[in-house]
């Protein structure tokens, strides 16, 4: 069985990232496979701008901001196969897969890093009652269809769920000659960023309906309308608010799920919030030589802080591969519930550790708190917090050394 | 000129013609749909009945006990997943309790073998996730599940493979007796045939009047099913029904061929035979009944919901005759009409035999068809050496479901030919995963339009007006 030291699973922008990073911590032996006939993963499709604010400065489109990245991997020529899928990860890191050149091929790694991004769900999670017509597509598949193979899924749009995808894909169908009738949000709240909501909603004229939800699919070959309807307080539509909007798409942005399958087979500690890996500040899963970063881990508002984490990831395993170690501690890290989740969920380094968050509703003049039992180790004030905006904040080694679990809590005034 | 026309692709059809095909005649599979296995047989519970739910002495009994004996070697020689699981008939309190006897009893009577009634114990014994509440059950170890399009599928290609006939788009609204044959007419074409078979499913009755038989009636009765994700397939091991009222066998929890969980189907008759549309108070229902039967069912894992209508015919049982001469009714075959397919087509053989067809043995007929899932349960070595010898085996298209580019093409290229994304998907499985098609369907958009030689905005879902694409980007008026 071929040996190799690390194994990327996924080359797009956190494989890529993982990848770069890993080979200036020195390591040679590696390698991505990629699913797809290229590299840059899904920021291939995402033609608009607005990647790379934080990390370039400067607002480049998805493949620009994707190229950044394929061009070092290229020039510090590290290995990748494209059109490769992988199969099967053993918890001792026997990495199987296939593709049409080599057949299915087993390859043993010293330490994998699972960076496989996330899947949109689907329309069958939600349950609408009515017909199965064509016309009915995630954000993500529309997005393919116009902007990698040319073609218009429909003409008339109603958009259920205001994820950032969904916003841009308003937009997107909006500049390619569609009216976008609608876009339905179940919560009181977008999930999605706030420039997005301004750039790709109001700038056009369309409505964001919040509170609302999709009641009804209509139509028996193509789509033909949908019901919408209002929802309470428990988010159960009310059937006298129903609105019939006649169209012949519905575009589906209700949410990302980080594509854990293979973490799975690996045998990886799963966070029930976060649907990723149960991991420690260098991005280590409980299985000891895996790694996990970007949206496979938890999905991420921007590109930007994937390439950050993902760069985590990859200097932490080639330490791991050098045999580097560091002094430790073990630390849990628990989250109040206002506070959904933290990556990461444990600490095992006395290091500055960045703790990433994301809250469960929006709350307005909030002190987010991390405490040792009832001693406050931090605490920093915010005008306001909401779920579509990933936090972070850091701690110092004395914050935690002596520490067994911290709490992160928010007090909302 | 055919020897027979079977109006009909669905596994009822495709069983009869399959089991025709046999022997030497010149068959015409007619099909209103854009692909076969379009009506009940796309969506229905999926189960092999062992035999004890219909009235003794009656034609469902008859045909069901014998189909089931038949299913697994049928679906054998097909290449069709089959399952002998088991069924388990649950009941709650004393008047369920009399239920189960008397499907007991009923069922030796139907001929139905090792049927055992259970208490508690032995029943959480078998299935330990089945309600804590559920105090006896009916055991019938016979009990088995199938994929009823697959088998379809599989029937029709089988047919074809040995000389059949398929004719898709072909809607009949006609048929004359040209005194030693039939012209079957759709908007399109004429078929000539001796005999005509008439399987339509729902519309049998409408059939069955174009040559002057009003005997009988056919209404749909929905019936709304949960799928849920292979994760969820593992919660049971046999399939688990409650006891029966006189709208059916009520909502059942059942693994799948495939490894998923079935939840349904509700019952409700209703007048509108194309209204294949689901509500919210049936999911509502199936969501709220499965889970008194079984614990532990996660509806957040799922993956689609569904809506099929059965064929009810109003005399009660299956209505299988020959109103005229040369002319065969296949009609009002609900539950437990997959079970029943394979003696259907049988007994359908024996009634031409009797009156006076001449059926002469194909000697050429193969009875054998090569699995679609061969590839899959292939050892790596076995795949390799396909690789090898067909690169596309080695591409993934389908991630959630782990199918091939090369499986993909194989279906396109086999017979009965799927012409839209969903007939890729009934064969194939590809977009029937967590994902539901979001990231292979626009590679399975290209490949279709590529091996059919149309252009890419023409591939649909299932045929008709169910376009993916409007029209290029810039073009869209």
């Amino acid at each position: 069985m071929k040996q190799i030291d690390l194994v990327i699973i996924g080359g797009g922008p956190a494989g890529m990232s993982a990848a770069v990073a890993a080979y200036e911590s020195g390591v040679r032996n590696l390698l991505i496979l990629e699913r797809d006939a290229h590299l840059g993963g899904i920021l291939q499709q995402c033609i608009h701008n607005g990647f790379g604010l934080h990390r370039f400065g400067e607002e480049l489109t998805g493949p620009e901001y994707a190229w950044r990245y394929e061009k070092q991997v290229r020039e510090l020529e590290i290995p990748y196969k494209l059109n490769t899928m992988v199969l099967d990860i053993t918890p001792d890191k026997v990495v199987t897969a296939t593709n049409s050149e080599e057949g299915i091929f087993q390859i043993q790694a010293k330490a994998v890093i699972l960076a496989m991004g996330c899947r949109e769900r689907a329309k069958g999670a939600l349950n609408i009652a009515g017909t199965r017509p064509a016309g009915i597509y995630s954000a993500g598949t529309a997005q393919k269809f116009v902007n990698l193979k040319g073609y218009m899924p429909g003409k008339n749009v109603v958009i259920l769920g205001s994820g950032d995808i969904g916003l841009i894909m308003a937009r997107r169908m909006t500049l390619e000659g569609a009216k976008v009738h609608a876009v339905c949000e179940l919560m009181p709240y977008s999930g999605g960023l706030a420039r997005n909501i301004e750039q790709c909603l109001h700038d056009f004229d369309i409505p964001l309906k919040l509170s609302h939800t999709v009641v009804g699919i209509h139509g028996k070959e193509r789509l033909e309308g949908v019901t919408i309807a209002k929802v309470d307080e428990r988010r159960r539509p009310i059937p006298e608010t129903s609105e019939y909007i006649a169209c012949d798409t519905l575009l589906l942005s209700v949410g990302l799920i980080p594509e854990n399958e293979l973490s799975k087979t690996a045998k990886v500690e799963l966070d029930r919030v976060t649907s990723g890996a149960v991991v420690d500040q260098d991005r280590q899963t409980a299985v000891e030589g895996i790694y996990a970063c970007g949206n496979v881990l938890h999905v991420h508002d921007l590109v930007d802080y994937v390439s950050e984490e993902a760069e985590i990831a990859g200097k932490s395993a080639a330490a791991y591969i050098n045999g580097e170690s560091a002094e430790g501690v073990d630390v849990s890290l628990k989250a109040d519930g206002k506070i959904r989740y933290t990556v990461p969920q444990r600490i095992t380094q006395k290091k500055d550790v960045t703790v990433y968050f994301r809250v469960a509703d929006v709350y307005r003049n909030v002190t987010v708190k991390v405490k040792d039992g009832d001693t406050v180790v931090f605490s920093r004030k915010k005008p306001k917090v909401a779920p579509g905006e990933m936090e972070s904040i850091t701690l110092k080694p004395e914050m935690f050394e002596n520490a067994k679990e911290l709490s992160f809590e928010l007090e909302v005034q | 000129m055919y020897d027979i026309a079977v109006i009909g692709a669905g596994v009822v059809g495709g069983m009869i013609a399959r089991t025709l095909s046999a022997y030497d005649l010149k068959i015409c599979i007619l099909e209103k749909a854009h692909d076969v296995a379009m009506g009940a047989s796309r969506a229905n519970s999926a189960i092999v009945h062992a035999g004890f739910d219909a009235k003794e002495g009656s034609l469902k009994a008859l045909l069901n006990v014998r189909g089931s004996e038949m299913m697994a070697k049928v679906c054998r020689e097909l290449g069709v997943k089959y399952q002998n699981n088991g069924s388990l008939v649950i009941g709650f309190n004393d008047e369920d309790k009399a239920t189960v006897e008397s499907l007991y009893t009923r069922g030796v009577a139907n001929g139905v073998r090792n049927l055992k009634v259970l208490d508690s114990r032995e029943l959480h014994e078998i299935e330990p996730n089945v309600s804590q509440n559920a105090t006896c059950a009916l055991w019938a170890p016979t009990g088995a599940i199938v994929c009823p399009y697959e088998l379809t599928v599989a029937a029709v290609g089988n047919a074809m493979d040995n000389g059949a006939d398929l004719k898709l788009d072909f809607e009949v609204t006609d048929i004359c007796d040209a005194g030693d044959y039939f012209e079957v007419v759709s908007a399109a074409e004429t078929v000539q045939a001796k005999y005509v078979i008439n399987a339509a499913g729902l519309h049998s009755d409408a059939i069955a009047k174009m040559v002057g038989d009003d005997s009988f009636t056919v209404h749909p009765r929905r019936g709304e099913y949960v799928l849920l994700d292979k994760e969820c397939g593992g919660l049971v091991k046999n399939t688990i029904f409650r006891t029966p009222s006189k709208m059916g066998k009520g909502i059942l929890v059942s693994p799948t061929v495939d490894g998923n969980l079935l939840t349904g189907p509700t019952s409700v008759d209703i007048e509108d035979k194309t209204d294949k549309s689901t509500t919210p108070e049936g999911l509502a229902r199936v969501i709220r009944e499965a889970g008194e039967n079984v614990d532990g069912v996660m509806f957040n894992k799922t993956i689609t919901s569904f809506c099929g209508l059965r064929a009810v015919g109003s005399t009660g049982d299956f209505i299988i005759n020959m109103p005229r001469t040369r002319f065969v009714n296949v009609a009002g075959i609900e539950s437990p009409g997959l079970s029943s397919a394979p003696a259907i087509g049988e007994y359908v053989v024996d009634l031409l035999k009797n009156a006076g067809m001449t059926l002469n043995k194909n000697e050429s007929f193969v009875p054998t068809r090569e699995a679609m899932h061969a590839f899959r349960e292939a050892s790596i070595e076995e795949k390799n050496a396909i690789i090898k010898k067909d690169p596309a085996y080695g591409r993934i298209i389908c991630r959630c479901e782990t199918v091939t580019e090369g499986e993909i093409l194989r279906a396109i290229r086999e017979n009965p030919k799927p012409r839209d994304l969903d007939g890729v998907k009934r064969r194939t499985r590809a977009q029937m995963g967590r994902c539901q098609g979001g990231f292979c369907s626009p590679y399975i958009v290209e490949m279709l339009a590529k091996e059919m030689g149309i252009a890419y905005e023409d591939v649909t879902k299932f045929g008709g007006g169910s376009y993916v694409n409007v029209g290029k980007t810039k073009e869209v008026k």
